[in-house]
């Protein structure tokens, strides 16, 4: 690990200001730290943000507002998550381990780097690591690599999964900077690589995260589906958030995101409204699929995960609507 | 090189550390500063669990964290638990099932087994919940649960009859 100067914030002032002065915010560690130990990441300097008491979680307008630093393993156990936006329960829960969640926070889960192989391993060429390197992953392993919102310079993922219910819950982020606040929907919050791979998110230098707003809950059903290499403690290959709502049979309202597919969570309106005036059945929910995975290109190992989002898609789909789906026809 | 003073509550001793590196983590801080070997250092990157110790209650990744970041606060750690001839239950349980093999992994096991039973109790939910708001023990949420400790003896059929015992014992269902 290379070294730095450590400091520590003791209000979200302070943070800000040291972030504008180029410090990198630290809160859980858990991945920054990993990444730093890699020599991936070599901040000169780190601002811990822990102790900035941003880690409440306030009624806000019949939703919620979610402090940057509560830890993911609090907001997934939070009474109200659990009863009214059981899919960001269940989407935190799917992911890392109990000892990561209860380090990781919110706002670093946003800020958590791609998995991509190429980018932790420091002999390899990488555009997001190092601009202007190259790819390796684009003819190289690439079975965990992005099917949607490629471009010639980087197919990695963003790997997480609570940022899927996120989008599918049409949460909000708080950033303050130099400026002042901004607030910027989740789903515009993480970037597609175009010629700047490097460049994860929207966060511009010196700004930092101050917490995550989520609105009232729709009262739709819903579900998460993750599909990984192991049951438990693994990265998605591919997973579906889905917000459902069915009213006298028919579909009045719907919110697809798909993760692990593309740089960002991928949520599309013309997918969701595929659905909307629909009787749920498996040939809606495969033409809903098919329309959020217009564009879709595997890059040889990964082709796999076109079918593979489809099929998780549709039965995310068939469980937030009862729908039975074994035997219909494909 | 910038002096950093902490005050760690290790079970239950205050303990004051004077680091002249910020890079050490709470795992290097206690087996290199503090000679607290019990803490294992598998992976050193937050995949295998060996390292596991508690801070303020919480199960944590010890080679993940900073020790400067823990100014202040109280750490568990395995020889926090009991003693040779104290055995926790959780222990004595492990004793009782064979819960490992070459023992590397079992202080992260403890340690991790000892905070879950805890989470249980507060309700606190898994993937594998059925019910988000009411939770049971189960042999697949112990296995969920425990899922961040790696032990590569695969005595893992022995160490969730160790936790289930214990978990059992403590009233938790």
């Amino acid at each position: 690990m290379r070294d730095f100067v450590y400091d520590r914030a003791d209000s979200a002032d302070a943070a800000q200001t040291a972030a504008k002065e180029g410090a990198r915010a630290i809160a859980g560690g858990t991945n920054l730290l990993d990444l730093m130990k890699h020599e991936v990441e070599t901040p000169d300097r780190l601002i811990d943000v822990n102790r900035t008491g941003l880690d409440q979680i306030e009624e806000a307008d019949g939703g919620l507002r979610i402090g940057a630093l509560v830890r993911n393993a609090d907001l997934a156990a939070e009474e109200r998550v659990r009863r009214d936006w059981p899919l960001l329960s269940r989407a935190i829960l799917a992911g890392a381990s109990p000892q990561i969640r209860n380090r990781a926070t919110t706002a670093g889960n946003l800020m958590q780097r791609t998995r991509c192989a190429y980018f932790y391993d420091l002999g390899s060429a990488c555009n997001k690591r190092s601009p202007g390197s190259g790819c390796d992953a684009l003819n190289g392993v690439n079975r965990m690599h992005a099917i949607l919102g490629t471009s010639e310079h980087c197919i990695a993922t963003y790997p997480g999964d609570m940022a899927v219910a996120l989008v599918a819950l049409d949460a909000e982020v708080e950033i303050a900077g130099a400026n002042g606040k901004r607030t910027v929907p989740i789903a515009e919050f993480h970037r597609l690589p175009g010629d700047r791979p490097d460049r994860d998110n929207v966060l511009e230098d010196g700004e930092i995260i101050l917490g995550v707003t989520l609105p009232k809950p729709t009262g739709g059903a819903q579900v998460y589906r993750k599909v990984r290499d192991r049951r438990s403690y693994a990265f998605a290959l591919v997973s579906a958030a889905v917000d459902v709502t069915v009213e006298d049979g028919k579909i009045t309202r719907a919110a697809l995101t798909l993760g692990s597919v593309a740089a960002k969570p991928w949520r599309s309106n013309e997918a969701d409204k595929v659905l909307v005036g629909s009787e749920p059945s498996r040939k809606a929910f495969e033409n809903a699929a098919d329309r959020l995975l217009q564009g879709a290109q595997g890059h040889g190992e990964n082709d796999y995960k076109i079918g593979l989002a489809r099929r998780t898609l549709v039965a995310a789909l068939a469980e937030a609507t009862g729908i039975d789906i074994a035997g219909d026809a494909a | 090189m910038a002096q950093h003073q902490i005050t760690l509550t290790i079970n239950g001793t205050e303990r004051s550390l004077a680091l002249d590196d910020p890079r050490v983590t709470l795992l290097d801080a206690l087996r290199q500063h503090l000679d607290m070997t019990g803490t294992k250092k598998g992976c050193d990157h937050g995949q295998c669990g060996a390292c596991t110790v508690m801070a303020n209650g919480r199960r944590i990744n010890s080679c993940l964290s900073l020790a400067v970041m823990h100014d202040g606060d109280t750490i568990t750690t395995v020889e926090g638990l009991g003693e040779p001839e104290n055995l926790s239950p959780l222990q004595a349980a492990f004793l009782h099932h064979d819960g490992f093999q070459c023992g590397y992994c079992t202080p992260g096991q403890l340690v991790s087994a000892t905070a879950m039973i805890e989470e249980i109790k507060q309700n606190w939910p898994s993937v594998v919940s059925g019910d988000l708001e009411k939770v049971s023990l189960s042999d697949d949420e112990i296995r969920e649960r425990m899922s961040g400790n790696l032990c590569r003896c695969a005595a893992y059929a022995n160490i969730v009859d160790a936790i289930r015992e214990a978990a059992k014992a403590e009233g938790v269902a």
